[in-house]
């Protein structure tokens, strides 16, 4: 199946196999699809053969930092007689990112047994899946399928008839982007502002509540129920040969100025030219890319140029001047003005910077106002220097990175296409020459 | 419970008068069982936002204080909570709240056309102003999420996907 549109050829389909299926959204019609196998196996295996089997996966977080999975897991130290939790970040606010939405409308219960199962292998009871706010209808999907999964005794305190105790709740957001940063998240849990911690202590040592905790993003713990399916060799499988820190398949989220925007899913190390051209139908007729941001907003710009040169993964995006992030592939075209995007771009830091360290709060608020003169005709040459100043303080300086986040956008514009921004500047010295008499 | 819940069936109360408790009877029930969930009352404190903004259409200050009484912290706590999320609403809204995503992805889109639609469709005329009648509410939304069905709104609680300009006055009709 597929959705929006059926898969391509090319595409690779472990987590997007149903989407599209509705009948694959009921515990029956998930059941007849092989669902629950992994976790019924995995409440057979020990907490440590969960995580070495993760380990040996390879895989690496999906939510944006790529941090290595198993490895995470293994952080939780399961004799410490504390209460341990885990946090499923489904606020998925990055824009340009909308793959979290399509595995919980489509495939709740593939979420539910990575939960299950991750609960498990890091020794805690209690799973709280935090969802953005405005997603209704995943959160709808969830609930229904949590309610399906507690009615069959899969979950509760005798999950799967093991006697072990795996509860999982919603916990609704309520229009926070920070709130997708794994601190502000857990703040946001406890009826807290979402505002981030200072890390240490990190959060498998005090976490939600206090509490060791371990947070993963909804297609790390989705493709979890696979890899224990079908062993960490397997999984490994997926990937390029050459490149053996980037393994399995990624769903990658296209929007902007292409084609056929919507959800694939391939192996990573997939070639960036071919996925953009082939697989999501190249530029709009009669238009030409401009720029691509592949793994969300908070990643640098790409040229074009770099963008077919580059191979999707972990480290095939940052050869190519940027990163992979969350996936999220913003396609901006020939007919856009670049400039007034980023200036979008760094409004939307200002509105979500949750205001508690000064670089972040007036730094993103400062960008905005200097790019939205700049795109009015009002900018001055200087502008430019004083926005590089300005994202030199903001970057690596703050509790969180929505600060570095902001600057991105600016700088990698700066480097990559500053002559858009000095032709809207020139055009505004053009236009102030007085008139010869 | 304190997700997303059908539609109340009584009117919204459009100005704060007498103040009728929430947390009584079922309501009071779901936030005893929400209580289990979390290991402190404080963890109770957007559910039951989410509580009061369904059964009431929004949050006032007497709901407020009644929301800091239940779970046992202040006012002016609940009302820091309250102010950073952005759905919370602190003031009555239209029936209908458009939320009209403009985020980059959809700006790229067309998005400010279909935002500019809807303050002319539905007379609001400026964002975050509602409609003389009282039926709607535009405003901006930072990324809802769903970049590629620019522009996606979101009207109360239902996503609508791939809205264009033109499609924006039988949309309107179609909202009861």
């Amino acid at each position: 199946m597929g959705y929006p549109h059926k898969p391509h050829d090319r595409e690779t389909t472990v987590l997007s196999k149903y989407f599209g299926d509705a009948e694959a959204i009921t515990l029956a019609g998930w059941k007849q699809r092989g669902g629950y196998a992994a976790l019924e196996k995995a409440l057979g295996m020990s907490p440590a053969e969960i995580v070495a089997v993760v380990k040996e996966s390879g895989l690496r977080g999906r939510g944006g930092a790529g941090f290595p999975t198993g490895v995470k897991w293994s952080f939780m130290k399961l004799d410490d007689g504390k209460p341990h939790y885990l946090c499923c970040n489904a606020d998925e606010s990055e824009p340009g990112t909308f793959k979290d939405r399509e595995i919980m409308r489509w495939t709740p219960h593939a979420l539910i047994e990575g939960c299950a199962i991750g609960a498990y292998a890091i020794g805690a009871e209690t799973c709280y899946i935090y969802i953005r706010g405005e997603f209704t209808e995943p959160i709808m999907r969830v609930e229904a399928a949590l309610a399906e999964a507690y009615a069959a005794g899969i979950l509760g305190t005798n999950a799967m008839g093991t006697g072990k105790t795996i509860n999982i709740y919603v916990h609704r957001g309520a229009g926070a982007y920070i709130c997708g940063e794994e601190t502000a998240l857990m703040n946001s849990i406890e009826g807290r502002r979402g505002n981030p911690r200072i890390k240490p202590p990190f959060p498998a040592v005090a976490g939600v509540f206090g509490q060791p905790t371990t947070i993963n993003n909804v297609e790390t713990l989705a493709a979890v129920p696979h890899i224990i399916n079908n062993g960490g060799a397997w999984y490994k499988t997926f990937g390029r040969a050459d490149n053996p820190r980037s393994t399995g398949t990624k769903l990658f989220s296209v929007c902007g100025n292409v084609q056929r925007p919507g959800n694939y899913e391939v192996p990573l190390g997939f070639p960036f030219k071919d996925f953009l051209y082939d697989l999501c139908g190249g530029p709009l007729p009669g238009r030409r890319f401009k720029a691509i941001i592949p793994g969300g907003i908070s990643v640098p710009i790409q040229t074009v140029d770099e963008a077919e040169a580059s191979l999707m993964d972990y480290e095939g995006f940052v050869e190519q001047g940027t990163m992979l992030g969350s996936g999220g592939v913003i396609v901006i075209d020939d007919a856009q003005n670049l400039v007034k995007q980023i200036a979008r771009a760094a409004r939307f830091f200002a509105h979500e910077s949750c205001a508690q360290c000064t670089q972040c709060r007036e730094g993103t608020s400062w960008t905005t106002r200097i790019l939205e003169r700049i795109v009015a005709g009002d900018g001055t040459a200087e502008d430019l220097d004083t926005l590089v100043d300005i994202a030199d303080n903001m970057t690596g300086k703050t509790i969180c990175v929505l600060s570095d986040s902001c600057a991105v956008p600016v700088m990698s514009g700066l480097q990559k296409f500053r002559g858009d921004f000095e032709a809207l500047i020139k055009k505004k010295t053009v236009h102030m020459v007085p008139a010869v008499a | 419970m304190g997700g997303v819940e059908a539609p109340a069936d009584a009117p919204h109360a459009r100005h704060e008068g007498q103040h009728t408790p929430v947390f009584v009877g079922p309501r009071r029930a779901q936030l005893d069982e929400l209580f289990t969930r979390y290991p402190t009352k404080r963890a109770a404190l957007l559910p039951a936002l989410w509580m009061v903004q369904h059964d009431r259409g929004w949050v006032s200050e007497a709901a407020l204080a009644e929301v800091a009484e239940v779970l046992e912290l202040t006012p002016a706590y609940v009302k820091g909570v309250v102010t950073f999320y952005t759905m919370y609403h602190q003031h009555p809204v239209g029936k209908h709240f458009i939320q009209v995503c403009t985020t980059s992805p959809c700006a790229v889109c067309g998005a400010e056309d279909v935002r500019d639609a809807f303050l002319r469709h539905t007379g609001c005329e400026e964002l975050g102003v509602t409609s003389p009648d009282g039926k709607y509410t535009v405003i901006e939304v930072e990324c809802l999420g769903a970049c590629g069905f620019a522009t996606p709104v979101m009207i109360n609680e239902q996503f609508v996907e791939s809205v264009t300009p033109e499609k924006v006055p039988d949309i309107l009709a179609g909202l009861t």
